[in-house]
């Protein structure tokens, strides 16, 4: 398939005035056309800077290297004036808190023709009239009267919604949603996803799905990318994930999913938290809570690597792949060995 | 709306008489105007004279009421010092203090402004804390000092301008700087936490991710939110324009209406005090007004409250 975005060894790093402190450590990625992928991870796990570093939303804080192509223009280190022709064009992105994310003093219809004027030289009635076919696109009843009203005027769904209309102003290639429905009411949120979901199967848009919720990037995505501590330690198709996770903190998330069916079981969680990023251990960063943690996880950092049957399966754990036959004895691996044995 | 400006009106009112109702009180229970206007030494007769010409020796209630009354039939009452009508003798001064205030606000918010919205624009940088290190100078210290400072430098060392007076334009200039630099200092203060705060919400992110320049993102939507604060401490000083120049126009003998105050309550001159309250307490409460129709013009998240208010 053909690649949309790909994103190499990207790293970020905070100027914290005394020190620099990396919040990404080499992230590669890569979308194809129309592909809806799933970041997931905690909070503080970098799955939303990395999109914010490849539109260069960061800000002069952050230095930023690796690199990030969108069909084959680089990003990182591209002028100003070349990243905001393609930002809200050709790569569009919401936020999650829809009502805080437009601007308050200009009416919705002013704020989805500034994105038609600047992508689309649209201007007047041209602009008007397409305004209101997106607010119609985006499931928002009577576009003509909502153009005059302001964001304070509409719920957390109905902004969410401008905001969609307004990241479909510039025809994107690909879409980012930053946990679009987090903010929102659960029945909102089935709608949203919904929308969501139709407008990037009917307009051939790639969709990167950033969430703290499995759930959410089950229903939605066709891939998924697991993020830890600035890194991603697994990623593959969404049923290869659910079917064989392989790392142990994926297999951690998948266990805190509450099961709608069956008998009822208190819900798993993985103990412990999250380092913060200046104070990561020396090895593999989730080895502090991991229940499989061995020695050598402390010394070495783990790459990440193809692993089990499903192509495209990629895992950053030492336990896993060649190391993990040696390390067989370990109980809790030898189901998940057994299984891959065949293959 | 109606509703909302009547409701205004009838409290700015409310407030006027206030201010008029303490000052009477005070002034009266501060000093016996006849002994002042009239010296120690003056015969017993000519303080009761005096004192009865001018309705003094009346319980101070009678007084009062008598006040109100008479402000309502127009009459404020005339100065004890020359007998000219009070109104007459404050209105005369206040072209001359509109004459240094309303050029020094014109100076406060041409520079505060744009200082403000620079160092914001550039925060932690060394023109930033530059900007900072002299607002905070502006604003701790005293007018009068730093009058006294300009004065020193620019009339007595270097004689370009004169240190006092009214009689040609450069008599107003240092008076200008004065309050200029100082009110310069509060507001581009104000204005740099006012833009930070707005540079940090997420709509200006949203802005940068829909493709607008930087100077578009700071211009159409950065300044119009950053307004709001801003617009408060603007209307703060358009409401003292005609009492903010006290001590300014007592360092600089500028014969405005701040210096016909000082000596009018040093003589207990009681209605003329009394008029140049009413101006203040009127100015005050047209600025508020007028600052709070423009924050419902600057902010729709006000202009809806104010419509269900109304209804």
């Amino acid at each position: 398939m053909e690649t949309q975005l790909s994103i190499r060894d990207l790293t970020v790093d905070f100027d914290q005035g005394r020190q620099f402190v990396r919040a990404l450590h080499g992230v590669s990625l890569d979308i194809a056309v129309g592909e809806t992928i799933g970041v997931v991870g905690e909070s503080g796990c970098g799955k939303s800077i990395t999109w914010l570093a490849a539109l260069g939303l960061l800000g002069k804080r952050a230095t930023l290297s690796g690199s990030v192509k969108l069909a084959g223009t680089e990003l990182i280190g591209a002028s100003e004036k070349q990243l905001s022709s393609l930002r809200g064009g050709k790569i569009a992105m919401i936020f999650q808190d829809p009502s805080s994310s437009l601007n308050p003093v200009h009416r919705i219809g002013h704020q989805l023709g500034e994105s038609l004027r600047l992508h689309r030289g649209m201007m007047g009635e041209q602009a008007s009239a397409e305004t209101m076919r997106l607010l119609d696109r985006v499931g928002i009843a009577n576009a003509r009267q909502r153009l005059n009203e302001y964001p304070h005027e509409m719920s957390g769904g109905m902004n969410q919604r401008i905001m969609i209309a307004m990241a479909l102003a510039g025809e994107p290639d690909i879409l980012i949603a930053d946990e679009p429905t987090t903010a929102l009411d659960a029945t909102i949120q089935a709608q949203i996803l919904d929308l969501l979901r139709e407008l990037s199967r009917e307009n051939g848009m790639a969709l990167v799905l950033i969430s703290h919720d499995l759930g959410v990037v089950a229903d939605m995505a066709e891939r998924v990318a697991v993020m830890y501590c600035g890194r991603v330690i697994e990623t593959a198709r969404t049923d290869a994930i659910f079917d064989n996770p392989t790392h142990p903190y994926t297999r951690g998330l998948i266990a805190a999913l509450p099961d709608l069916e069956g008998p009822k079981r208190r819900l798993a969680s993985i103990p412990g938290t999250v380092p913060p990023p200046d104070q990561l251990p020396p090895g593999c960063s989730f080895a502090p809570r991991c229940t499989h943690a061995t020695p050598l996880c402390d010394v070495a950092l783990p790459a990440l690597l193809p692993v089990g049957p499903a192509a495209g399966h990629s895992v950053a754990c030492i336990h896993s792949g060649p190391l993990r036959v040696e390390k067989s004895k370990a109980p809790a691996r030898q189901s998940l060995t057994a299984e891959l044995e065949p293959a | 709306m109606l509703r909302y400006a009547l409701l205004r009106i009838a409290r700015a009112l409310v407030t006027v008489s206030l201010i008029v109702s303490i000052a009477f009180v005070i002034l009266r229970l501060s000093g016996d105007p006849a002994i002042i206007i009239l010296g120690p030494e003056a015969p017993p007769e000519a303080f009761k004279a005096f004192r009865h010409a001018w309705g003094l020796d009346q319980p101070i209630w009678v007084q009062y009421l008598k006040y109100f009354n008479a402000i309502f039939h127009g009459d404020l009452g005339n100065s004890m010092r020359d007998g000219r009508s009070a109104l007459e003798v404050v209105g005369e001064r206040i072209p001359l203090t509109l004459a240094i205030t309303i050029p020094a606000l014109f100076l406060k918010v041409l520079i505060g402004l744009p200082a403000g919205v620079y160092a914001a624009l550039h925060r932690n940088t060394a023109i930033d804390r530059l900007i900072m290190t002299l607002s905070v100078f502006g604003f701790t210290v005293p007018s009068f000092v730093l009058g006294l400072v300009l004065a020193m430098i620019f009339a007595v060392k270097l004689g370009w301008l004169p240190s006092g007076g009214s009689d040609t334009w450069l008599h107003a200039v240092l008076p200008i700087f004065t309050m200029g630099m100082i009110g310069a200092a509060v507001i581009a203060r104000f204005t740099r936490s006012a833009m930070l705060e707005v540079l940090g919400q997420p709509y200006i992110r949203t802005a940068s991710a829909k493709g607008l320049v930087w100077r578009d993102v700071v211009v159409a939507h950065a300044l119009p939110n950053a307004a709001i604060p801003t617009l408060t401490i603007v209307g703060f000083m358009v409401g003292s324009l005609v009492a903010g120049a006290v001590v300014v126009e007592s360092v600089f003998s500028w014969p405005g209406v701040g210096r016909l105050l000082v000596t009018a309550v040093a003589n207990r001159d009681l209605a003329v005090v009394q008029v140049i309250l009413l101006f203040v307490g009127f100015t005050m409460v047209l600025a508020n007004l007028i600052v709070d129709l423009l924050y419902g013009w600057v902010d729709p998240r006000l202009r809806t409250k104010r419509l269900q208010a109304g209804t």
